[in-house]
């Protein structure tokens, strides 16, 4: 009746587990008697739930992204622990088997449910205000998209209390993710989540991809695009062109452990190593969908904060676009150690230090943007210069790395982990921070606190180095990833220093916490009523934060890069434009939850496949296709707003602007 | 979104990328466009973990021994056709006439069911011969290649059945000709990727 679920696959005996989900269902009791208790649940489900508005799902993948870094942040926090604790003889707290589900974890949660979802979120509330235009391409496939990556995160969560997780690291890697060597449900919840949520990220990169190559306010040619937008747009044809990939390993993956087959088994013919190969061509483009937004949002914020346009906007999109194309061409790197020899390694390594060429041109675009600028030293310019200080450190250490030679002594090491923390940290989430605090005004009508959100800055910048720079060391000297335990006492003082610094940033956590609470609580001293608390420089500052549910009553016509600065340098000009407006009534589409309801019956089906439940999945999936049907023949998925109800809420909006 | 009526679409000397925002049936068309080039991706994938695996036979029966090519060439041959006549079924479609778009797309749909039958009786006889997917790598990855198409096609019968509903109920409106357009670029990209399947997986076990 329920496949392979009993009672025994909660794991009653594993206190940290059983605490853990203690505090997680009186946190999650205590929040649904609070929304039930003032009776915000019709709220919630009327304007959140079943929105259909880019900036709204772009702000709920935020919180998606902030949920989920606690939980990665809390996995790399016992890692770090038990790392401190468990030199010579000692074991540490963690035995072997939940150690490796902890590393296997965090590195799932952080790339997929923390940085991609912010990401994602960061693209989804800004391009389309960037572009000038009202709402994403498919705004009903935007709300689908979200909340299939709801799924991935509820049941990578569920993990943890019925069942476990893959042991497997974050890729997971056959033959030891094959059935044969991991017979339980871990790797069944890693896959899935997986699947769920890479083909919601799917439809997202389509979705966006599309909104930004064809629909653009009138006048904005590529050429005028802001560049965000452009590194959005190069983000996601990766998704387009990668995550398919991501698809068909997986789907041999799980037809290896379900039916039999043997694309990556040790007999009858299968290849490991041609999973490490297809799982890193979809792998090393995710590193660029990651980073090269975070590239966009510092492109903004230091145009903005500097008061100058962008230094080589061409060469910024040709780099952009450059890396792009490149990402595809170096997978091999993550594995010289495969064995295929000189020429091959060769091609790969030189290939993985051209693109530090282009990533070097935008290092010097930024500085030069810099440079003879008046810069406003506010809390995104800090995450901005600690990102060009950080970043070019990680990017060399990754250029050492491509020397094949030097990668077969350092592969595997805890030198590798340093690395791609360096510019994960010191570019993605150094990135999503300045993205967060700079468009936070835009989404919510006010500042956050400048004070705090130095503090949460620092906190991170020092704990970055302090929890980074001795694993880099430990690398050289010989320590692996991976290790539950070790036998060198020497390098316990290093993993103290790492744990410290991991301290330093769990501060930084939850000052941002700190932050979000008094800035609520100060938001009327923090209000912006202009829309354009940072002087800024593209559309999105034209409108009032936060934005009407159409963002442009009258779509803008742009004349050049850097629309809003020149438009506001005649401000004469301005109000006489917003004088002679005349308003027409347009269409805007309606909220619906089939967006939820299909994600509904997935995480059903999701968790069904993953315990083997077959009367279940199969409730689940026709519950989801019969959603879609009925989505299918609805014809009144769109609204009319009445000219009259513009006008008032523009009038309102110049008012407060100074714009009559 | 009727974003149409603020494009400067119909302006004249204006460069495409500057005219603003495209209509919903170009936005629709290209949305679709590029899930199909995704989708094609994913194929690229499994005909390289075919190129990879399809001589890992493990002492097992290999293509040449197991492949029909009589069987395959009928295969073909319906799937082409019902190409032809989508297309067919199309310019009706776009001269909004229902019955001869019905009558195109009935036959589309029996070629495509008989192709599936086809496909489905090839596995059958392959695996009541100990030649299922389970036996070999070389297996597993044609069972998986060719299936997913086949799986493609089951979708696309399918959905045609949904669209004969749509348009039975809901009539010719914008909507409902965008999806059937979509259908079309769809039915369309299967027979490239079965063209890609007929040459690399059953020309090629001949080599």
């Amino acid at each position: 009746m329920f496949g392979k679920l009993t009672w025994a696959a909660i794991p009653f005996g594993e206190p940290i587990v059983m605490i853990t989900a203690a505090v997680v269902g009186s946190f999650a009791f205590i929040l649904v008697l609070t929304v039930t208790i003032k009776g915000w649940w019709s709220y919630l489900w009327q304007e959140w739930i079943t929105s259909v508005d880019h900036k709204r799902i772009g702000v709920m993948y935020m919180i998606l992204a902030l949920v989920m870094l606690v939980r990665g942040f809390a996995d790399a926090l016992m890692m770090r622990t038990q790392l401190a604790l468990a030199a010579g003889g000692a074991q540490g707290y963690l035995p072997p088997e939940h150690y490796d589900q902890v590393f296997s974890a965090h590195g799932t949660i952080m790339i997929f449910f923390v940085a991609m979802a912010a990401v994602v979120g960061l693209m989804n509330f800004a391009v389309p205000l960037q572009l000038g235009i009202r709402d994403v391409a498919f705004p009903v496939l935007n709300s689908v998209s979200f909340w299939l990556t709801a799924v991935g995160v509820l049941l990578v969560n569920a993990s943890l209390f019925v069942g476990e997780f893959a042991r497997t690291g974050w890729l997971a890697y056959p033959p030891l993710s094959e059935i044969q060597y991991s017979p339980g449900v871990g790797v069944d919840y890693y896959l899935w989540a997986l699947q769920i949520s890479g083909l919601g990220t799917l439809l997202s990169g389509i979705n966006l991809t599309t909104t930004i190559l064809k629909l653009r306010a009138p006048g904005m040619g590529y050429s005028r695009m802001p560049v965000f937008c452009w590194t959005a747009l190069a983000a996601n044809l990766l998704i387009v062109a990668a995550f398919p990939i991501l698809t068909a390993t997986f789907a041999m993956l799980l037809l290896d452990r379900y039916c039999g087959f043997h694309f990556f088994t040790n007999d009858l013919g299968g290849n490991p190593m041609m999973y490490i190969n297809l799982i890193w061509i979809w792998g090393h483009p995710e590193v660029y969908i990651l980073i090269l937004p975070a590239f966009g949002v510092f492109s903004e914020v230091i145009a903005t904060f500097a008061g100058k346009p962008l230094f080589g906007y061409r060469s910024m999109v040709i780099a952009t676009m450059a890396i792009c194309v490149l990402s595809f061409l170096v997978w091999l790197h993550h594995f010289f150690t495969m064995g295929a020899g000189a020429d091959v390694n060769g091609f790969f390594g030189i290939m993985t230090m051209i693109i530090a060429v282009p990533t070097g041109v935008k290092v010097f675009n930024w500085i030069f943007t810099l440079y003879g600028g008046r810069i406003r030293f506010s809390v995104p310019v800090y995450w901005a210069l600690g990102f060009m200080v950080t970043f070019v450190i990680g990017g060399m250490t990754g250029v050492l790395m491509a020397i094949p030679p030097a990668d077969f002594v350092l592969h595997n090491s805890l030198f590798l982990v340093a690395h791609f923390h360096n510019t994960a940290i010191g570019g993605v989430l150094f990135g999503i921070m300045a993205g967060f605090t700079y468009w936070f005004p835009k989404a919510f009508g006010f500042r956050l606190n400048e004070r705090i959100g130095k503090a949460v800055f620092w906190c991170w910048f020092i704990g970055f180095y302090l929890a980074f720079m001795p694993l880099y060391a430990l690398g050289l000297k010989g320590a692996t990833r991976r290790m539950q335990h070790y036998a060198n006492l020497s390098w316990q003082p290093l993993m103290h220093l790492a744990l410290g610094g991991a301290l330093l940033i769990l501060v930084g956590i939850a000052l941002t916490v700190v932050q979000l609470v008094v800035s609520i609580r100060q938001k009327d001293k923090n209000r912006d009523v202009t829309g354009d608390p940072w002087n800024g420089r593209t559309l999105e500052w034209s409108v009032s934060s936060p934005p009407p549910a159409w963002n442009f009553a009258v779509l803008p016509r742009v004349q050049r890069t850097d629309a809003y600065w020149f438009q506001k340098q005649d401000r004469a000009e301005m109000k006489r434009e917003f004088a002679q407006r005349s308003y027409e009534a347009f269409a805007v589409p309606k909220n619906t939850p089939v967006g939820f309801f299909v994600a509904f019956f997935t995480a059903a089906l999701g968790f069904a496949l993953i315990w083997r439940i077959w009367w279940l999945a199969i409730i689940g999936f026709l519950g989801a296709m019969a959603v879609c049907l009925l989505q299918a023949w609805r014809i009144d998925g769109e609204v009319q707003v009445p000219a009259e109800e513009i006008a008032v809420i523009e009038r309102e909006f110049a008012l407060k602007a100074n714009l009559v | 979104m009727n974003a149409t009526v603020e494009s400067l679409e119909d302006a004249p000397g204006i460069p495409l990328s500057f005219q603003g925002p495209a209509s919903a049936r170009v936005v629709a068309s290209f949305g679709f466009w590029l899930f199909l080039l995704s989708d094609i991706v994913m194929f690229a994938a499994m005909f390289a973990a075919y190129a990879v695996l399809s001589g890992e036979t493990a002492g097992g029966l290999s293509g040449a021994d197991l492949f029909d090519r009589r069987h395959v060439f009928i295969e073909t041959l319906c799937l082409l056709f019902s190409s032809v006549t989508c297309g067919f079924g199309m310019l009706a479609i776009q001269r909004e006439d229902a019955g001869s778009a019905f009558r195109w797309m009935l036959l589309t749909f029996l070629l495509g069911a008989v192709f599936v039958g086809l496909e489905v009786s090839e596995f059958f006889g392959m695996v009541s011969r100990g030649a299922g997917p389970s036996r070999s790598a070389f297996l597993s990855s044609f069972f998986m290649l060719v299936g997913t198409h086949g799986l493609h096609v089951t979708t696309g019968l399918l959905w045609l059945l949904v669209m004969f509903a749509q348009v039975r109920s809901l009539g010719f409106r914008p909507m409902v000709t965008r999806r059937l357009f979509c259908f079309g670029l769809f039915w369309h990209a299967l027979d490239i990727v079965w063209v890609g399947v007929f040459t690399i997986v059953y020309l090629g076990a001949y080599r």
